[in-house]
């Protein structure tokens, strides 16, 4: 199938740079698993657990003692911890996007971040997961979001509700991601287990690499299988943050109830997500020397997805004060007005100068080739698109419709340490990845090095 | 069961191909390939047919469709019928959403586990392999023995540059 296309994807210069043949590319993989620790690793590492630790203190005195301990109010009642959780999502996005949506366009580059961006999903998956949980207060009833029969009638859940279709899209793309994932490391893992002498390491990769051989006979299936899980990701990818955004825009509250909302919300997640894998991918390269397989060529086309994406997140911004003056609805244009020069206008204009100016930059194609220069700017994308997620959900619900309920929201030590304690679960996560599993897909990087000389005659 | 196969180690897609394409072209049996990676084209040259679980994709995909709707109309509409903002009970807009991801999961999940089980993986199978490179940066092509004669089926492997070859008895599982 994807023979077919291969003449339109041949590319003039290999993908994979250092003329590395295939038995390279397990090496170079495998090498970062097999040695020791560097240093630094071992440094982030323990900066990140400590700093999940503080989180597990803020989650279980918040859990002890209830929601009260974050700032929210009566009229307030969404606000740090939706926002984290819309922010998690979101970077999970881009994980899906490379892994599948770019394999439906045959993009080969994804090969070298699909498996560091599929892992990336599945933590920042599980650290949004976090924030809906611990919001319910009583977290030992979160099985009550399940229709689960019960001796309250069976009183059932109501489907009608998008926070419901929320638990649905979340468990059906973390379990997705999951299986996508791990289908995709299956062989990978058979490879690693053949390397290894007998040994406890060795039991585990048999183990878990299901006693794959390589036949042809079930690559073959293997493949379809592969085609099926990304043919059915892509719908999903954008249902779930679509589904997300209803959450928003089924409600009533003016900057809420907008149908912009769901693309507007997806171009948003991809975007933050692109930005992360950008982060996380120009760390990887350099403490892991993958110089040869996330080359610079592959940070250009990230760059130019965080451009575009922007760009689209840029033209939702102005559309949506457009429609809010256009309405003429004084509610709608009065929360615009309110966002963007109210007691939240620091927020709003962190966001528009992160989200839609700086990178802006990224048309010059200077930028996007210096790696220093793509790291600052996606790391002003990260910091941006949290505060897209603050200014939609503090500023609309600040100012209600009766200006005797007005508030203010200030979050506390508790919200802030659990904002900081996901960043460290998040890191703490990736680190292990990047120790014991190889966090480039060895097969399908040997297929696009095969290609490259078979197409390009760098036949050694 | 084990039958007499023979072996040919190669080192490059493109031999392998072209050794199956061969060996299939002289009415040899080709009892399956081992590669390090999804070759594409050697489907074509082995002769496989198409694979029939995107049939088994669609079959799991509609059962978990046809579950969420019951669910929810069953739910909502009959056993516990509750008045929200005087909606219908049975509100079928409103279910669509649960419907499409359920239909997603069943179909995702269940073609991965119809495919470990269509190809007999697990996590206590002990993995068979043919030769220690093969998820390395060996190809190797598996041939039925039958009556043929092995230095003609050296002959053909050679031509193909092959870098090792071998007859050897082999379990017969798929």
């Amino acid at each position: 199938m994807r023979a077919m296309n291969e003449h339109a994807v041949s590319l003039r210069t290999p993908l994979i740079t250092g003329g590395r043949t295939i038995a390279q590319v397990t090496e170079d993989v495998c090498a970062p698993m097999e040695g020791r620790p560097t240093t630094l690793w071992w440094v982030a590492f323990l900066v990140s657990f400590v700093l999940m630790l503080l989180g597990v203190v803020a989650v279980s005195y918040q859990v002890a003692t209830g929601i009260g301990t974050w700032g929210l109010n009566r009229t307030v009642g969404w606000a740090f911890d939706i926002t984290n959780f819309v922010f998690w999502i979101g970077i999970g996005h881009a994980g899906t996007l490379i892994s599948a949506i770019l394999f439906l366009l045959r993009q080969r580059w994804r090969t070298s971040v699909n498996r560091a961006a599929e892992a990336m999903t599945i933590f920042a998956v599980i650290c949004a997961a976090i924030f809906p949980f611990i919001h319910m207060g009583r977290p030992w009833f979160a099985y009550w979001v399940f229709p689960l029969p019960n001796t309250r009638g069976s009183l059932w859940v109501n489907f009608r509700s998008p926070l419901l279709w929320d638990v649905f899209a979340i468990s059906t793309y973390f379990t997705i991601s999951a299986v996508f994932w791990y289908v995709g490391l299956l062989p990978d893992l058979a490879t690693v287990r053949d390397r290894l002498k007998n040994g406890l390491r060795r039991r585990v990769f048999a183990f878990f690499s299901l006693g794959w051989n390589g036949s042809y006979r079930t690559w073959h299936h293997y493949e379809a299988v592969y085609l099926l899980l990304a043919a059915l990701g892509t719908p999903l990818v954008v249902s779930v943050h679509s589904i997300v955004s209803f959450d928003f825009a089924t409600s009533l509250i003016p900057g809420w109830h907008t149908t912009i909302f769901p693309p507007y919300f997806v171009a948003g997640a991809i975007f933050s997500g692109m930005a992360m894998v950008l982060t996380l991918m120009i760390i990887a390269r350099t403490t892991m020397r993958l110089e040869h397989y996330i080359t610079v060529r592959h940070v250009d086309i990230m760059a130019k997805l965080v451009l575009t994406t922007g760009s689209i997140v840029g033209l939702a911004y102005a559309t949506e004060f457009f429609i809010a003056a256009y309405s003429n609805n004084p509610y709608e244009q009065f929360v615009f007005i309110n966002r963007a020069f109210g007691p939240f206008a620091w927020a709003y204009w962190t966001m528009v100068a992160c989200n839609v100016i700086t990178p802006q930059l990224f048309w010059f194609a200077r930028v996007r080739t210096s790696l220093p220069a793509v790291f600052v700017l996606s790391l002003f994308v990260n910091v941006g698109m949290w505060f897209e997620r603050f200014v939609i959900i503090v500023t609309s619900l600040h100012r209600d419709y009766l200006p005797s309920s007005w508030a203010d929201y200030t979050p506390t030590s508790i919200e802030v340490a659990t904002l900081v304690g996901s960043f460290g679960l998040f890191f703490t996560c990736f680190l292990l990845f990047c120790r014991f599993l190889p966090v480039i897909a060895i097969g399908e990087v040997k297929a696009v090095v095969a290609h490259d000389r078979h197409t390009i005659g760098e036949r050694p | 069961m084990s039958r007499r196969v023979f072996l040919g180690v190669f080192e490059d897609e493109a031999d392998i191909i072209a050794a199956a394409g061969a060996s299939r072209a002289r009415g040899f049996d080709i009892v399956d390939a081992f590669t390090p990676y999804a070759v594409h084209g050697l489907d074509r040259a082995m002769g496989l047919a198409p694979s029939w679980l995107p049939w088994a994709c669609a079959a799991l995909g509609a059962t978990g469709l046809a579950f969420a709707t019951w669910l929810q109309f069953w739910t909502t509409a009959r056993s516990w019928p509750i008045n929200v903002g005087g909606r219908p009970w049975n509100s079928l807009p409103a279910f669509v959403p649960v419907m499409f991801e359920l239909m997603v999961l069943s179909a995702g999940v269940g073609v991965v586990l119809t495919f470990l089980i269509a190809r007999r993986l697990g996590p206590w199978r002990r993995p068979d392999i043919v030769d220690p490179r093969v998820t390395h940066d060996r190809f190797v092509l598996v041939l039925d023995a039958g009556a043929s004669d092995p230095r003609t089926v050296r002959r053909l492997f050679a031509d193909h540059r092959a870098v090792a070859f071998e007859e050897r008895e082999m379990e017969d599982k798929l």
